[in-house]
């Protein structure tokens, strides 16, 4: 049994055949309708979140299947005290598959050790977040048609954004990838992410403070919001919270072949003035992953679709 | 040099770093057990200048070279029969520990659910680097 808690769960090759299921069900959406029908999958968010929560339910129901699942910690018996590995050994006779978001990092994997169905990691607090990262991958093929020889700048919050961690992760196996990791010196990468990814495979890469300076080179530029909700302190997030703020007169530094991404919600960080921009790929990739979503659930279950 | 009884049938730890017998002893449990131990710290060595060593009287069943491999892989084991050393076993750094060392990031899963065993990983061979399986907060081994 296979789950997704790391994008490296899944070589380059299996990436690819998921990337390549994922553009097939864009283009032929009607044909994968009834692919999960009698499928169940539990959202098990003990987080809040909208966006993948509901971009989970959107994939599974395109796909036939049914959903069920509670949206916040308060609204499960995690209230009453009950552990993430007893919690998922119930889900398990309840549901096909299951998505867990947990503020507490390790939180999938422990849900894994102890499951008989296949899980997904939605988001363990700021460690890793894989379906992000293969939706950003899926937007970057989709827009650019390659997934090597490009200089991708991550920008905001390095530190806690698990988004970037991931992207970092993924990107780092294909061929000449270059990175620019822009980011105040309280927000820098983790040094497991230098150590281990950056410096360990030999990625090109370098840390810079001012977003205009690294403008001109970048042919992806990843946004990410400062979360208030990874402080403990209130002070350091309203100091750090604006830090970045893209707007029309640093996309004319851009090349106009560029394109923004941002794992959303965006708070302020690129204004809204932007928005019309043919760059700005911010929403599409909110729909890339729900076809992506659709093809990892279905390569989870193991389905044969016709 | 301090003399020490040899030992019939038991186990010498031999090349502990001067000053870690104690540490040893207690990871290893010797001090639950009802067989004698000699801890001999700081003898003299050509190759440390200054050592440690434990002397274990009787064969333990239960040796955990794992822990004992993460805390200094430089340790030789002897094991003795008959008052020969019948075998040398080196150490290597444990891939894997499981209950050793805990995890001390306070937004890892192993803060609030305490039941997980705190298994760490091998992050880097050459660096002596463990990395939390939970979490992948990396754990600075002290010296």
């Amino acid at each position: 049994m296979r789950h997704m808690l790391n994008p490296l769960d899944f070589s380059v090759e299996e990436i690819d055949r998921l990337l390549a299921l994922a553009d097939d069900i864009e283009h032929h959406l009607p044909k994968y309708a009834h692919v999960c029908d009698g499928k169940k999958l539990a959202t098990l968010f003990y987080e809040p979140s909208t966006r993948t929560r509901l971009s989970f339910e959107s994939a599974m129901l395109s796909l036939g299947g049914s959903v069920l699942g509670f949206s916040s910690a308060d609204a499960s018996s995690a209230a009453k005290g009950e552990s993430v590995a007893d919690t998922i050994r119930m889900i398990s006779c309840y549901a096909d598959i299951a998505a867990i978001r947990h503020p507490k990092e390790g939180a999938a994997l422990v849900a894994a050790q102890k499951s008989s169905i296949p899980v997904i990691n939605a988001g363990d607090g700021g460690h890793q977040h894989p379906t992000q990262t293969l939706t950003d991958l899926m937007t970057i093929h989709a827009l650019t048609g390659r997934l090597s020889d490009m200089t991708i700048g991550l920008c905001g919050d390095l530190k806690f954004g698990r988004t970037v961690h991931s992207l970092i992760n993924a990107m780092a196996r294909y061929p000449d990838i270059r990175f620019v990791l822009i980011a105040p010196d309280e927000l820098r990468v983790p040094s497991y992410i230098r150590e281990d990814v950056l410096r360990a495979r030999n990625i090109t890469f370098k840390e810079v403070g001012n977003l205009d300076e690294a403008m001109p080179e970048l042919d992806i530029l990843y946004m990410t919001r400062v979360q208030r909700e990874r402080f403990f302190n209130e002070e350091d997030y309203i100091r750090l919270k604006d830090s970045y703020i893209l707007d029309r007169k640093k996309m004319k530094l851009a090349k106009p072949d560029m394109y923004i991404l941002h794992p959303l919600p965006r708070v302020n960080e690129i204004a809204t003035e932007i928005d019309d921009d043919p760059r700005a790929a911010y929403f599409k990739q909110a729909q890339y992953g729900v076809y992506v979503r659709m093809a990892l659930i279905i390569t989870l279950l193991g389905l044969e679709v016709k | 040099m301090l003399n020490i009884g040899g030992l019939k049938e038991g186990i010498v730890l031999d090349h502990i770093e001067a000053g870690r017998s104690m540490d040893i002893y207690y990871h290893l449990g010797l001090d639950k057990l009802d067989c004698q131990v000699a801890i001999i710290k700081n003898a003299r060595s050509n190759k440390m200048g200054r050592k440690d060593i434990i002397k274990i009287d009787g064969l333990l069943e239960n040796l955990d070279l794992q822990i004992l491999g993460y805390i200094d892989h430089n340790i030789t084991v002897n094991i003795i029969r008959n008052e020969e050393i019948v075998e040398k076993k080196r150490l290597s750094l444990p891939q894997k520990i499981t209950n050793v060392i805990k995890c001390k990031n306070p937004r890892c899963i192993t803060s609030i659910e305490q039941e997980l065993p705190h298994i760490f990983y091998l992050a880097d061979e050459k660096k002596e680097i463990y990395r939390c399986q939970y979490c992948d907060e990396r754990y600075n081994k002290k010296r």
